[in-house]
């Protein structure tokens, strides 16, 4: 078990080199001179020379990457063109939020999910299981941006009970574990959590209804254990691989999602990849992007340990 | 429980009907089952596949999804099973009497240990700790000879051989010191030399223990090797009942006697085996005489229409065949098929 988590850490090695390239080369595969916003208009060849020259753009693409690199892991994510901030500086904060957000919604998304999964897997092919496939269906499909909005007209225009966007006075320095700063965090949230816990309840009906077919029910029945003993033996039996769905989803989360940031405005990675785009302020996108990829390979890893530690039938010592 | 007297039979079961019911199912699988068994003793129910043998056994411990109805009469050491409710029917399982099925493979929890499976059934049981019944786990463990049994103890089911699991398996039924042992074909997936293993181990584990067993299986060996009394299933019913060297020495019904034919024994080389022709009939639809007539050699024109009545022969043994019934008419109607 330890071999192997050691193993699989080194494993993240080249992966996570893999995606460095990849971020390095976005702004050589961007269509469009990655200067063109930097260069003011009508500017000689010579002064767009100079600027070509202290970017290091004249230098083989080898040695800009390493240099690039050089300064990635040092935490020099480069300059934003334009806030002319270091991007760490503005990534960091966004990756906060978007973190706030997404554990928000996890909370959510993941507890009704099970909630629902566990039930319909229990008394799969009855008229409750149809309705709860249904419900998450639709929960699916909708398309969460639209919900977003729905959910801001009714609960903050008309009921008025709920702030539509933002998050709050301070923004995301005073954000706090009080009212003031969660009611911010509900709508969001909430409209973040509809797919995930969509597609966890039925990854968790699939599993616990095949789990709850097998053979050994019979002999857990026949030893005479209660209910909540054999759901025991249902979870962990059903756990590895409801983990991989969840981590999926959880990685997907953390993300940060563009549309539903931008609709509620909320100050995360999401709502920072757009402006990025929209600005073509690239030294900003390459290093959300960096984080966000980094981040997935993180997520991987711990759902790819955690795994083998609640399954004894994954062997990879 | 203890008013009963030492001498009533540990189990009686009176004209046990079992029926599934559901949305497009409506079968019936035991049909009016009989039977009693002393304390200690061991019963063999044989048939074909989809004869009712299993669901007879479940029906024991009323292991059955909720589509199950059951009727007739089941008292087991004075319980009556069909009475209980699921408290009491939780504290019957596993406790005064257990089972042990067909597939060690797929009947052990793949992620938990086999001490924690066996100790889990000793918590609830007896309500001791945990760590007590992990004790209790590796002696029976070793009861039932599982070698290094302490390093057993800590293994997943998987990393155990078929005969290993089995042994697990029945530790795990014998945790409680059940009276009534239920197993369900226990050898039929094990190669052959494990077989007799587990077979002899049974048999010695039960006059030990002193539990009444009852065995389900197609193998007449295993039949012989490991019964006092045999019971013959055809569609839901015992057709024959005795004890096994009446069963296996003097088959009496048209049925029992095709089973014999068919089977393989050591010293039949170049002896004609003799198939039962046909299939079972279907559950869903029977026919309203005696089941097995369609494909009985000796089958006459009552048997079409007349259901037989199980009758008592000489010595105990009993059939469940016109032949031996009242019906004077049978001896004169023509045979049905010439062979
Ligand atoms: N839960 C159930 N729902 C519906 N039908 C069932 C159920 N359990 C068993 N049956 C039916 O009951 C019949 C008898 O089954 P049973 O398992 O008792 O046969 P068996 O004699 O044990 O056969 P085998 O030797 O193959 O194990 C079969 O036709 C089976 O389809
Ligand atoms: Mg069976």
């Amino acid at each position: 078990m330890f071999v192997y988590a050691l193993r699989r850490i080194l494993y993240t090695i080249p992966i996570a080199i893999g995606v460095s390239l990849v971020c390095f080369a976005l702004i050589h595969l961007a269509p469009g001179d990655p200067l063109s916003s930097v260069i003011p208009e009508g500017a000689s060849a010579e002064m767009i020379a100079q600027i070509r020259t202290a970017y290091g753009f004249d230098r083989p693409l080898p040695v800009q990457y390493l240099k690039w690199l050089g300064h990635v892991v040092t935490g020099d994510f480069g300059t934003s063109i334009m806030t002319r901030r270091p991007v760490l500086a503005e990534v960091l904060p966004a990756v906060l939020n978007t973190l706030t957000l997404a554990s928000a919604a996890v909370l959510f998304g993941f507890a009704l999910g099970c909630l629902f999964g566990v039930i319909s897997g229990y008394v799969a092919g009855t008229p409750t299981d149809r309705s709860v496939a249904a419900f998450s269906i639709t929960g699916v499909s909708i398309p969460h941006y639209w919900l977003g909005m729905v959910l801001i007209v009714i609960f903050a225009v008309n009921l008025n009970v709920l702030p539509a966007t933002g998050m709050g006075e301070g923004g995301s320095g005073s954000f706090g574990f009080n009212w003031d700063s969660l009611q911010y965090l509900i709508l969001p949230a909430l409209t973040l959590s509809v797919i995930p816990a969509g597609i966890i309840a039925r990854a968790v009906r699939g599993t616990v209804a095949e789990v709850r077919k097998q053979d050994f029910m019979q002999t857990l029945y026949a030893k005479g254990l209660p209910g909540r003993r054999v759901f025991v033996h249902v979870v962990k039996n059903a756990l590895p691989a409801v983990l991989a769905v969840m981590g999926l989803q959880l990685a997907q989360l953390l993300g940060g999602s563009i549309l539903v940031e931008t609709v509620f405005a909320w100050p995360g990675t999401g709502f920072l990849l757009n402006n990025a785009i929209f600005t073509r302020d690239l030294p900003m996108l390459q290093g959300t992007i960096l984080v966000l990829a980094m981040f997935f390979v993180l997520i991987n890893l711990l759902v790819d340990i955690l795994q083998t530690a609640v399954d004894p039938r994954i062997k990879r010592a | 429980m203890s008013a009963v007297s030492k001498q009533a039979p540990l189990v009686e079961v009176e004209d046990l009907t079992v029926r599934f019911t559901g949305r497009d199912l409506d079968i019936r699988v035991v049909n009016g089952v009989s039977f009693t068994l002393d304390r200690g003793s061991s019963m063999c129910v044989l048939g074909e596949s989809g004869s009712g043998k299993s669901v007879t056994l479940r029906a024991l411990m009323r292991l059955f999804p909720p589509t199950a109805t059951l009727d007739g009469r089941i008292r087991v050491d004075g319980v009556d099973v069909l009475a209980l409710g699921e408290n009491q029917l939780r504290q019957i399982r596993g406790g005064l009497i257990s089972m042990i099925f067909q597939e060690p493979m797929t009947a052990l929890d793949p992620v938990f240990t086999i001490g924690q499976q066996i100790a889990e059934t000793l918590v609830y049981h007896e309500g001791i700790s945990f760590r007590a019944a992990h004790a209790r786990a590796l002696s029976l463990l070793e009861l039932v000879q599982v070698p290094s049994a302490k390093r057993r103890l800590e293994a997943y089911p998987h990393e155990l051989s078929g005969g290993l699991r089995q042994r697990a398996m029945i530790a795990l039924a014998l945790a409680c010191k059940p009276k009534l042992l239920l197993a369900d074909e226990p050898t039929t997936a094990l190669d052959a030399t494990v077989q007799i293993q587990i077979l002899l181990l049974l048999r010695e584990l039960q006059h030990e223990l002193g539990m009444a067993t009852i065995f389900v299986t197609h193998d007449l060996g295993v039949a012989c090797e490991v019964a006092d009394k045999i019971a013959v299933m055809y569609a839901g019913k015992f057709v024959e009942a005795g004890s096994a060297e009446q069963i296996i020495g003097a088959p009496r019904h048209p049925y029992t006697q095709g089973l014999m034919n068919s089977t393989i024994h050591a010293d039949m080389r170049g002896v004609k085996l003799d198939p039962i022709p046909g299939a079972p009939p279907d559950l869903t639809d029977l026919p309203p005489g005696c089941p097995f007539a369609p494909r009985c050699s000796v089958a006459r024109e009552p048997c079409l229409g007349l259901q037989p009545e199980l009758v008592a022969l000489e010595g105990g043994q009993k059939a469940r065949c016109l032949q031996y019934g009242a019906a004077p008419s049978f001896a004169h109607a023509p045979l049905l098929q010439a062979s």
